[in-house]
């Protein structure tokens, strides 16, 4: 048991594996609750595709859990600002993630200068910026910028919210 | 003729005053996000979709020619100046480029970076002009059982020949199939996946997956292992060349041309392997073979130049037959599909307008861009500098946006949310992203082409391989998914197990970009004409047969060189990939995980 334990140690990856059976096991599901009998057209129904789709994932979760457990490992992204040497900062991305989310309860509430602007500002605050007064006054003449720009000028809808009829 | 007149329409389109505007604000846009760090074409593109919502379709494709070549000229003056490239294309041209801007010749790298894309860009659109429609007349003919097949190319291609790892590549494409799927069936009606959710009825919009798998994800990704002290970026004034720099330039740009567009208009396009076999090229034919690794002109002359042309050649099975064969083309086909133009062969009767205006702007757009980036130079080293903190939360800012404006509705939001933490999950985990993007574009258009030929041979099986066409697409794939397979067979019992202890022990934190970028130093020289003998001995014992393609970073670059004489793309890069294993564990010193040039510099030794 303590070999097991041994080798599934460091094996995050498994989680991988994880994910696409679940998915594999939702796609199924989904599959078998489509009615094919009268709503097909043609030889081929709603539910042969995601069949397939499903069975897939469900190899590829055996495969990927065989591959890990001998020592495979997928290499994790590289980039210009990524720095690989320390572990994954968890409370950044937390932090980006609750940004993320005010914008998106906030955007139909207060509209987009405002929940644009919480977005902004709490991102850069999350990533570590700490001008108390240049990043808020960045985050808002971005969102003010990006509606005017958006809204007024290409007509696409992002609402004004409470400061309708200000902007 | 009658193209050359279509041609001649286009421009018409494309000339007046209001279109040309789009144009101009299409490349400064388009260079001025490509520039940014961290932010490659396929992002810059998905990013700036937005901003064409407003427009008329031709406006709108006008512009985004701009943007596609601005993002692409971007990404190298990123690479060049910052050392590290924002993409897997521009990862040659970083190595000499940034080698030359050390040794304080940025301004001849960017200058002739620059005029060999124009070059490049030139020829590939003239080529484009030539073979797309002669491709339309061919794809009109053909059926929905040969549609079915090359787009099952385009899935295994883009999966098993450029990802590092089959198994993982093979899960992000299922993961996008799957993604594709979400919505109702087209035509049954019936819901699938929806989860009785109504907004999910329609399916997830390509664009807010585009932008979540590489806007969201990768701002997330970077912010957990955000670099602590930014990188250095090296000043640099304007852009000039003298005339030994132009006589050393002019023949690596039509060399890199050359290669550069067959590998981009093939379904497992990419600009990868072409811009390293441009680099071998040049290392070869140079007179100046002692400056490689020191900063030599040809080095970023030709892979620049291929880099470009690729993409140009990304355009012809994009455009003609709707197949995008890379990140790029994908988003540029979401774009497409968002004003429910369907890009193919009927495109170019239907939308004869439309697409002669795009191409005649791919032109302007690359003539613009000359215009703009050599003076400008200077104002884009600058964007290099701005503030990580600012850099991504404005990413994240504007992906929100992009992602409100398709439907104007939160619960996009929420969706791109959830699809840009698969996208810093595969990041983590090596899943590329390329096949989860292309399976969520092509998976229902394959769905669709499939139950049609299903339709006209009643359900036989058969009719799924009723045309010598169809056939000879499945033999290649056949050929590309069991070449491990196949060549593990015929190398049998005379490896050394040495490989597997040495890759999984390999450096945990090194990706597949540097990786790329310190082995090609070493390969070009003396190393492929070795290789029959130099490599009998030491093959790997292939007990695992994903092994070999699966966690060799390397693999871009081991299996390139191969490639020069072979016709069929894919079948060297299968053989070769399992080759490169027998050689990681010879390489100790190649510390992949380090930036370029100090390996590059060392590299050059043998």
């Amino acid at each position: 048991m303590s070999a097991l334990a041994q080798r599934l140690q460091g094996r995050s990856e498994l989680g991988v594996s994880a994910l696409l059976l679940v998915l594999g096991v939702v796609v199924l599901v989904d599959a078998a609750r489509i009615p094919t009998d009268f709503t097909q057209r043609g030889p081929v129904g709603p539910a042969a595709v995601p069949v397939v789709v499903g069975v897939a994932l469900l190899a590829l979760a055996v495969l990927l859990a065989l591959d890990v457990l001998r020592g495979g490992h997928g290499e994790s992204e590289t980039g210009e600002d990524v720095d690989l040497g320390h572990g994954s900062d968890w409370r950044t991305v937390l932090l980006l993630i609750g940004a993320f989310l005010a914008n998106a309860v906030l955007i139909e509430r207060v509209g987009w200068p405002i929940s644009g602007a919480v977005l902004f500002w709490g991102a850069a605050y999350a990533l570590g910026s700490r001008h108390l007064l240049r990043d808020p006054l960045i985050a808002v003449v971005l969102s003010v910028l990006t509606y005017l720009v958006f809204a007024r000028g290409l007509g696409i809808g992002l609402p004004a919210g409470v400061l309708e009829g200000i902007l | 003729m009658d193209t050359l007149s279509e041609l001649a329409n286009g421009f018409a389109t494309a000339l007046t005053p209001t279109n040309l505007a789009y144009a101009f604000v299409g490349v400064l846009l388009g260079t001025a996000v490509g520039v940014l760090p961290g932010i490659g074409p396929a992002m810059t593109v998905a990013l700036l979709l937005p901003l064409t919502y407003g427009l008329d379709p031709t406006a709108a494709f006008i512009m985004f020619a701009g943007i596609f070549y601005g993002g692409m000229y971007g990404g190298s003056t990123t690479s060049i100046l910052l050392n590290t490239p924002g993409e897997s294309s521009s990862v040659i041209t970083a190595i000499e480029g940034n080698l030359m801007a050390r040794r304080g010749r940025a301004a001849q790298a960017l200058a002739t970076a620059a005029i060999g894309s124009f070059v490049a860009g030139l020829i590939g659109t003239m080529l484009l002009v030539l073979l797309a429609p002669t491709i339309v007349e061919f794809a009109v003919r053909i059926g929905a059982a040969d549609y079915l097949a090359i787009m099952v190319l385009a899935f295994v291609a883009v999966t098993a020949v450029l990802g590092a790892s089959r198994i993982r590549g093979f899960a992000s494409l299922a993961i996008g199939l799957m993604i594709g799927l979400v919505g109702l069936d087209p035509q049954t009606g019936q819901q699938r996946l929806t989860f009785g959710i109504p907004q999910l009825a329609d399916g997830i919009d390509v664009v807010v997956v585009a932008v979540g798998i590489f806007a969201v994800g990768e701002a997330l990704w970077v912010a957990a292992h955000l670099r602590r002290r930014p990188a250095e970026v090296i000043p640099v004034g304007r852009p000039w060349m003298s005339r030994q720099d132009w006589g050393r330039s002019w023949k690596p740009w039509l060399r890199g041309t050359a290669l550069g567009f067959p590998f981009g208009a093939l379904p497992a396009g990419g600009a990868e392997i072409p811009t390293f076999l441009s680099y071998v090229t040049e290392k070869r034919l140079s007179k100046h073979p002692e400056e490689f690794g020191k900063g030599a002109i040809e080095g970023v002359a030709g892979p620049e130049a291929s880099n470009n042309a690729s993409a140009a050649g990304t355009l012809v099975p994009m455009l003609a037959l709707g197949l995008p064969t890379n990140a790029t083309a994908a988003v540029m086909l979401a774009a497409f599909q968002q004003y429910g133009i369907q890009p193919g062969p009927l495109l170019f009767e239907r939308e004869s307008a439309l697409v002669w205006g795009l191409i005649a702007s791919l032109f302007i757009g690359n003539a613009l861009l000359l215009v703009l980036n050599l003076p400008l130079a200077p104002a884009w080293a600058k964007l290099l500098q701005i503030p990580r903190p600012y850099l991504y939360a404005g990413i994240l800012f504007f992906a929100a946006v992009g992602a409100y404006a398709v439907n104007a509705n939160p619960f996009d939001l929420f969706v791109l949310l959830v699809i840009g933490l698969l996208g810093f999950a595969m990041r983590r985990y090596g899943l590329p992203v390329v096949p989860a993007i292309i399976g969520v574009i092509l998976g229902p258009r394959a769905e669709q082409q499939m139950r049609r030929a299903f339709q006209l041979s009643n359900g036989e099986v058969s009719g799924l391989f009723n045309s010598p066409l169809a056939i000879a697409v499945y033999v290649i794939i056949a050929v590309v998914l069991l070449w491990p397979l196949v060549s593990r067979l015929v190398l049998r019992g005379r490896r050394p197990p040495t490989p597997v202890p040495a890759a999984v022990a390999g450096p945990p934190g090194q990706g597949p970009m540097p990786a790329a970028h310190a082995t090609e130093p070493e390969q070009p020289a003396g190393r492929v004409p070795e290789r029959p003998g130099e490599r009998a001995p030491e093959q790997p014992a292939g007990r695992v047969p994903e092994r070999p393609g699966e966690r060799m970073p390397e693999q871009p670059a081991g299996r390139v060189p191969e490639r020069t004489g072979e016709r069929v793309p894919e079948q060297p890069g299968e053989r070769v990939a399992e080759q490169t294993t027998g050689r990681v564990p010879e390489r100790p010193g190649t510390d992949r995980a380090q930036a370029p040039p100090p390996g590059a510099s060392e590299k050059r030794g043998d």
